[in-house]
């Protein structure tokens, strides 16, 4: 993964069919990053599902978060609309992983995104990373404990 | 990622067994998650073999968008729990996990005994959701990553959970 303290590279990705998103519109706000394999894992322990109970508790740490994976935006679009969340889910699908090779969580063997998560500060640098073994949805510990250390600096 | 129980076990929660007993178990649940409605049975199978040994805790952890009713049950379950029945009001909802609408809710606050215009305050009260969200927060904490999110004496428990295997886990710390 891409070390604590670099300048997270810039990308430009749909976040809807018909809009798109650059890493660099979020500066002012904290980000998370949440790379994961696929859409439509199993809704009870779904990663994406639980980070959308949580937006709550981002805002009240100034943070955006953002999903990455290699499926289409048509795809997310469906997920998106399936699972009722509220946040971007990026479509990393041309040229495919694109976003995630530069970030070094790209799985070639599979062909999808590792499940990791990256937290940025207001001003775009990595202040948190950690991968996920694959099979196992990582929570929101991490993320939280990583925002609340920011803002106490 | 986090493995232990953040706060730990206190007078707020919903504890059903000895505050001695040498395990302890505890569930954050989802009132309308399936698998919180496959893991209920289980659980009440595996307190009556443990019987004293084991004292059973329930923290909420709703998915709200995914489970629409799940926030409200938990809300009636803790309106419950003001008058003294927080574990009837949850038995009865696992019981009919397939019902959980407005209506449903009454009728189980009606059949276990609840004072209804009590009851029908109550679940208006903030305090009660933000118990609600509060549970949350910690399961969030504690490292939960989906429901049931499973502690044993504080410690995530990640293995499986069907009867054989709970029992074994549990009793394994009874010795």
């Amino acid at each position: 993964m891409l070390s604590i303290g670099t300048k997270a590279p810039e990308f430009e990705l749909n976040s809807t069919p018909d809009q798109k998103l650059k890493l660099s519109e979020l500066l002012g706000k904290n980000v998370i990053m949440a790379f994961y394999p696929a859409d439509w894992s199993p809704v009870c322990s779904d990663q994406m599902a639980l980070y959308n109970e949580m937006l709550k508790l981002f805002t009240k740490h100034n943070a955006q978060l953002i999903g990455i994976s290699v499926d289409s935006k048509w795809s997310h679009l469906a997920f998106n609309q399936s699972r009722k969340l509220h946040f971007p889910l990026l479509a990393d699908f041309e040229p495919k992983g694109k976003v995630a090779k530069l970030y070094n969580v790209y799985d070639e063997v599979e062909g999808e995104s590792m499940r990791a998560l990256y937290v940025l500060d207001d001003k775009g640098v990595i202040r948190w990373n950690y991968l996920s073994p694959v099979g196992i949805n990582p929570g929101a510990d991490g993320i939280l404990d990583a925002l609340e250390k920011l803002n106490h600096q | 990622m986090s493995s232990h129980l953040i706060p730990a076990v206190n007078s707020n929660d919903h504890i059903m067994g000895d505050h001695k007993a040498a395990v302890e178990l505890l569930e954050y649940g989802d009132y309308q998650c399936p698998y919180c409605g496959q893991a209920y049975p289980i659980i009440k199978a595996v307190q009556k073999k443990l019987k004293a040994g084991l004292r059973f805790v329930f923290r909420n952890f709703p998915l709200s968008e995914v489970h629409p009713y799940a926030f409200n049950a938990a809300v009636a379950a803790e309106a419950a729990a003001l008058q003294g029945k927080f574990w009837e009001m949850h038995d009865v909802i696992y019981e009919h996990q397939s019902r959980l609408t407005p209506e449903a809710l009454f009728a189980y606050a009606k059949k276990i005994g609840l004072e209804l215009d009590r009851f029908s305050e109550d679940i208006q009260k903030e305090s009660l959701s933000e118990r609600v969200e509060s549970d949350f927060e910690s399961g969030v904490r504690s490292g939960v990553n989906g429901t049931p999110g499973l502690f044993i004496n504080g410690l995530k428990y990640n293995g499986p959970w069907g009867e054989e295997d709970l029992l074994e886990q549990l009793r394994s710390r009874l010795k």
